[in-house]
C-alpha cells in the first residue's frame, strides 16, 4: 500500500468548513444590515410581537447574506484578482462556485417567504427586490458596465431600514424613504473615498470605477458634489416623526464634518495624496462609517427619548415634515 | 500519515454537520415561536378540549353577567 499518498492536505472545493459558508454571506455587511433594519423596525409607528420582530431581523439579514453569496458566485473572477477579496471562499478554493450559487438561491427563497409569513407581503416583496437589485442589477450588470455602478448599486444597501419599517407598518412612508435616501446618497462618497486609496485593485480587476474611467480629479469632484447632495436628505429626516432636536444637532455637526472632509479631498491633488499615503482620503472614509452609524443611533435615541412626555412635547415643534 | 477519523477533512465535515444541525434547530425553534406568536397574539392559548368549559362560552359569560 505504498502507492497511496495520504500526505496531501489541500482543500478540495466542496470541503470547506462551516465558517467558509458563513463567510459567503458577508457577515460584516450583514451586521450593518441588522443594525439599520433594526432601527427602521424599532422607530416605526406600531408594534410587532417580539418573536415576529426577531424573525423579521433574522430574515432580512439572511436575505442580505443570500445576495452576498450570489455576488461572490458571480464576481469570483474579479475577487481572485483583487488583493482585498482574494481570500474569499471561492477564489481561495474552499467552496465551489456552484455551491455558492445554490446557497444564495436557496437562502433567497427561504428568507423572502419567511419574512412574508412573519410580517407582510410588501416587506417580503421589498426583500426579494433588494436581492434581485444587488445580485442582478448591480453585480451582473452595472458593476462591470458603468462608472456610475456605485451610485445606483447603493440602493441595495439602502433598503434594509425601509424593509424594517414596512415589516411593522405594512406601508412606505416619508420617514422610511428618507432613511433609504440617507444610505443611498452616502454610498457614492463613501466608496469613492475607498477607491482613491485602493486604486491598483480596481484597475487590475478591470472594474470601471470612476477613478479608472474618468480619473482621480473627477472622482474628487464627484465626492464633493454627492456629499453636498447628501446633506439635505440627512437634515430633512430630522424634521419628520423619526427626528427631533437631538438628531438635528448631531446631524448638523456630522454633515459639517463630512462636508469639510469632502472639500479637503477635492482640494488635494495626487502628488500631495501620494506624499502622505492618502491620509485625508483614509480619514474621510473612516469618518463616513461613523457618520452613517451615528445618524441611525440618533434616530434610535429620538425614539427612546419620545417616551419622556416633556421631551416629546418639545421635540414635536421640530417635526414639521409630513407628506404621506 | 494514515487516513483516520482525525484527518483535517473529517474535522471540517464534522464542523459543518454540527453547524448545520445547530442552524436547523434554531430555525425550528424560530418557526415554532412564530407560530405561537401568530396564533395567540401573545395571549395564552385556550380552547374547548372535548369537554364543555363555561368560561370559554361567550353566551354563558353574558348569562352570568345579567
Amino acid at each position: 500500500m505504498t502507492d497511496l499518498r495520504t500526505d496531501i492536505t489541500y482543500a478540495t472545493p466542496g470541503e470547506g468548513s462551516f465558517g467558509d459558508y458563513v463567510a459567503l454571506l458577508k457577515p460584516r455587511v450583514m451586521s450593518l444590515v441588522v443594525f439599520t433594519a433594526l432601527v427602521g423596525l424599532l422607530v416605526a409607528p406600531g408594534s410587532l410581537h417580539p418573536v415576529e420582530a426577531l424573525a423579521a431581523i433574522i430574515f432580512i439579514a439572511l436575505g442580505a447574506g443570500a445576495s452576498g453569496a450570489l455576488n461572490m458566485w458571480w464576481d469570483a473572477d474579479i475577487d481572485q484578482v483583487m488583493k482585498r477579496t482574494s481570500g474569499r471562499p471561492i477564489p481561495a478554493g474552499k467552496v465551489a462556485p456552484g455551491e455558492a450559487l445554490g446557497l444564495g438561491v436557496a437562502l433567497s427563497g427561504l428568507s423572502v417567504i419567511m419574512l412574508w409569513l412573519a410580517t407582510n407581503a410588501l416587506a417580503g416583496f421589498l426583500l426579494a427586490f433588494t436581492i434581485f437589485f444587488y445580485a442582478v442589477i448591480y453585480s451582473m450588470w452595472l458593476k462591470r458596465a458603468t462608472p456610475q455602478n456605485i451610485v445606483i448599486g447603493g440602493a441595495a444597501g439602502a433598503f434594509p431600514p425601509l424593509i424594517g419599517w414596512v415589516a411593522v407598518t405594512g406601508s412606505i412612508s416619508l420617514e422610511a424613504c428618507l432613511m433609504f435616501l440617507l444610505i443611498f446618497m452616502w454610498t457614492p462618497p463613501h466608496f469613492w473615498a475607498l477607491a482613491l486609496f485602493m486604486k491598483s485593485d480596481y484597475h487590475k480587476a478591470n472594474v470601471p470605477m470612476l477613478t479608472v474611467t474618468h480619473g482621480r480629479k473627477v472622482t474628487r469632484a464627484h465626492i464633493l458634489v454627492y456629499t453636498i447632495a447628501l446633506v439635505p436628505f440627512a437634515l430633512a429626516a430630522g424634521l419628520t416623526s423619526i427626528g427631533g432636536p437631538v438628531y438635528l444637532a448631531l446631524a448638523l455637526v456630522l454633515n459639517l464634518m463630512f462636508l469639510q472632509g469632502a472639500v479637503a479631498i477635492w482640494r488635494r491633488d495626487e502628488a500631495r495624496a501620494e506624499a502622505d499615503g492618502y491620509a485625508t482620503e483614509k480619514r474621510v472614509f473612516r469618518f463616513s462609517l461613523a457618520y452613517l452609524f451615528l445618524h441611525f443611533v440618533a434616530i434610535l435615541a429620538e425614539a427612546a427619548l419620545a417616551n419622556l412626555p416633556a421631551y416629546a412635547a418639545f421635540a414635536a415643534q421640530f417635526k414639521i415634515l409630513e407628506v404621506f | 500519515m494514515a487516513i483516520t477519523r482525525e484527518h483535517d477533512l473529517h474535522k471540517r465535515r464534522s464542523g459543518r454537520n454540527v453547524g448545520l444541525a445547530v442552524v436547523l434547530a434554531l430555525f425550528i425553534a424560530l418557526v415554532f415561536g412564530l407560530t405561537i406568536a401568530k396564533v395567540s397574539g401573545g395571549a395564552a392559548l385556550q380552547a374547548f378540549d372535548h369537554s364543555y368549559r363555561p368560561s370559554l362560552d361567550p353566551d354563558h359569560v353574558r348569562f352570568q353577567q345579567r
